[in-house]
């Protein structure tokens, strides 16, 4: 059922432009196609070896912990890190239900025009000013940045989008950084910020799209 | 910090009963089926955050922030601002930590270019973010990508810094 929605609206899509398309649909796909075609849903990767490699690099910090401070400090380490995970995952739990949700509500022909890889600079402002705005931490802006990917956004909106926030989100300016570095210092720093989740975001698609020409549209 | 917390917590937990709300009135199905994939998600992203969380405590202890601060020296010029992003980007711990440095950095007189690059390199490329979030959350190839492209651009802030001078 869902494949076949997808395939009409890719060729609605497709027709005005490309009327070859209808006749060879799986070799031309067109960008909105590419997450319409598999089933539209995060395929969760297996644990990678990102996650490896950090595991490799906290065996070896809790190695070194216990040669310096023995199993006290281990421990130590240990007890303050699970009241931490127990204070976090309940905003872990909202951030995904969030994430789920913007993919579902959100409709991904409009996601992919205005936030898609041919949205220009208009989808990297988009993806700049809905970093600066969103609201929580870590655990609110990675499941919607990962969500705006499933729904069509391509790497140059989503990382203006995570860049704006880490940034100028005003989130962790108001809350940290304006009574520890005061208003002046962040001020200045934020303005001088600005630019870049733009900037990086334009650098992302320039790069991405050289990686990747079989993406570009001829 | 408690307020803090509170207002987060409220904020948060508010936005989810809107998009719910918003996902309930397109149909049970659309409500089920997003509540679904996000304890899905959830669900396998606990064991990475537990790692993650438990991980960098370890990972922060091996490196004190003394050690980073003593990388923000003021040692001015291009050398350090090299220097204040590698700190940025090993420095661990939260946006207390974070800060506090660079406030550190700024009252035994590094130069405001440095601290620049140091608190958005930090806001770029902290460690203990990308492991502990970014990177359970997002496609690998997506974290990896957005790291290389934004490496200039703690650079570009410290020479946008030099070229405007202080406030």
């Amino acid at each position: 059922m869902l494949r076949h929605k997808g395939r009409t609206k890719q060729d609605a899509i497709a027709s005005p432009a490309n009327p070859i398309a209808l006749s060879e649909p799986p070799l031309k796909d067109p960008a909105p196609a590419d997450d319409a075609e598999p089933k539209p849903r995060r395929a969760r990767k297996p644990v990678g070896w990102s996650m490896i490699f950090i595991g490799a690099l906290v065996a070896v910090s809790a190695a070194l912990v216990w040669r310096r401070d023995g199993i006290d400090g281990v421990l130590k380490i240990l007890s303050h890190d699970l009241l931490l995970f127990g204070e976090i995952i309940p905003r872990v739990l909202a951030g995904c239900l969030l994430g789920g949700f913007i993919a579902e509500i959100l409709p991904h022909d409009k996601v992919s025009r205005s936030l898609g890889p041919e949205s220009g600079l208009k989808g990297l402002l988009i993806g700049t000013a809905f970093g600066a705005i969103l609201p929580g931490g870590p655990f609110t802006a990675y499941p919607v940045a990962a969500a705006l990917l499933t729904v069509g956004a391509d790497f140059g909106a989503t990382i203006a989008m995570v860049v704006s926030w880490t940034l100028i989100g005003y989130g962790r300016a108001v809350a940290w950084e304006l009574p520890i570095l005061g208003t002046d210092f962040t001020l200045w720093r934020i303005v001088i910020s600005l630019p870049i989740p733009v900037l990086a975001g334009a650098l992302g698609r320039l790069v991405f799209v050289r990686m990747h020409p079989k993406d570009e549209p001829e | 910090m408690t307020a803090s917390a509170l207002i987060i917590d409220v904020t948060l937990w508010g936005s989810v009963l809107i998009l719910g709300f918003m996902a309930w009135r397109r149909g049970r199905v659309v409500l089920v089926s997003s509540v679904r994939e996000g304890s899905m998600d959830f669900i396998n992203i606990v064991p990475r955050i537990a790692l993650g969380v438990i991980g960098s405590g370890y990972i922060a202890a091996v490196i004190p922030p003394e050690v980073i601060t003593g990388w923000l020296g003021p040692d001015s010029g291009w050398l350090g601002v090299l220097t204040a992003v590698i700190a940025g980007a090993a420095t661990p711990g939260g946006p207390v930590v974070g800060f506090s440095i660079g406030a550190v950095a700024l009252k035994v007189g590094g130069g405001s270019p440095q601290v620049i690059a140091y608190v958005v390199a930090w806001a770029l490329f902290a460690f203990q973010r990308m492991i502990l979030w970014e990177i359970p959350f997002m496609p690998a190839k997506f974290v990896w990508f957005r790291a290389a492209v934004s490496l200039p651009f703690p650079f570009l802030a410290a020479a946008i810094a030099m070229v405007i001078g202080k406030p």
